[in-house]
């Protein structure tokens, strides 16, 4: 397996979703609530403008640890826990970022965050993969 | 007034759900996987899968149809316009891959108020046509001022 230590930190992984992002992850998740795709119910419910969906989020948190730790494996990912806080917001960049907890034999906890800018959209993330 | 608790335990039918290469394919390119795993059969063959696999994340394209049910069920009783996706837990076992006929049910395994807030949580299991295991997916929705 990869030389991973405890308190490495996972390459970073940067993605700004487009305008239409979350229209073409409703159509791949089968998720249609409208606080995503539709900007003006967003903005009648309270909302800055139409949101990403958390699970797009966790999504990019799956990506960032198997694509920086086990070249992209599907395999590799066990386990991933999140929380969802801060909205995240299409045409902001999300930044992946994660640093190994634990090696044991060749199973790795890395805790693992999403953010744009200054709000943290996903947290107290803990990824397990097997490598 | 009390959380309605009432839904704890309840489980909901089962649904099925067809996995094919095109649906991965547009997952993988909605999230930016580049992986040919996930869109060339020959390149999933000689990485040891079946057939075209999908990403892990993809368990929320056939775990949802499950668990949608659970959270609309007027004995479970969500205030949808209080209700946010708090937090979620999803385990794997045995990857997808195209061709699979995965089986998932849902289950409330627990609603509770926290500070007047209510934690509604569900679970999911997803097993493929052979019976293993695929995914086990926790679902906590948070309903603020219950």
């Amino acid at each position: 397996m990869a030389d991973v230590n405890v308190g490495d930190q996972v390459p970073e992984l940067r993605v700004t979703p487009d305008k239409y992002l979350p229209h073409r992850y409703a159509g791949a998740s089968g998720d249609f609530n409208p606080i995503h795709i539709d900007d003006e119910f967003a903005k009648a419910v309270g909302l800055p403008r139409n949101i990403l969906h958390g699970l797009y989020s966790m999504g990019l948190v799956a990506r960032a640890s198997a694509q920086g730790l086990a070249g992209g494996d599907p395999r590799a990912l066990k386990r991933l826990s999140v929380q969802f806080r801060g909205m995240g917001l299409p045409e902001q960049e999300v930044v992946v970022t994660g640093e190994i907890q634990s090696v044991d034999a060749n199973r790795v906890v890395v805790a693992t965050e999403a953010a744009q800018g200054e709000t943290r959209i996903i947290r107290n993330a803990e990824a397990t993969l097997e490598l | 007034m009390a959380i309605k608790t009432d839904a704890v335990g309840k489980e909901w039918p089962a649904t099925t759900y067809q996995v094919g290469r095109e649906k991965i394919k547009e997952y993988a390119n909605a999230l930016g996987i580049e992986n040919p795993v996930h869109r060339d059969v020959e390149a999933a063959r000689a990485a040891g899968f079946r057939d075209v696999v999908a990403p892990p994340m993809f368990a929320v394209v056939y775990s949802s149809p499950a668990v949608g049910p659970a959270m609309f069920d007027p004995d479970v009783a969500m205030n949808f316009a209080a209700m946010v996706h708090g937090a979620q837990v999803f385990e794997w076992g045995e990857p997808a891959c195209s061709g699979d006929e995965i089986t998932t049910t849902a289950k409330c395994v627990s609603i509770e108020e926290k500070a007047g807030n209510g934690f509604y949580v569900f679970e999911t299991n997803a097993v493929n046509q052979d019976g293993a295991q695929v995914v086990r997916g926790t679902w906590t929705c948070i309903v603020r001022g219950v």
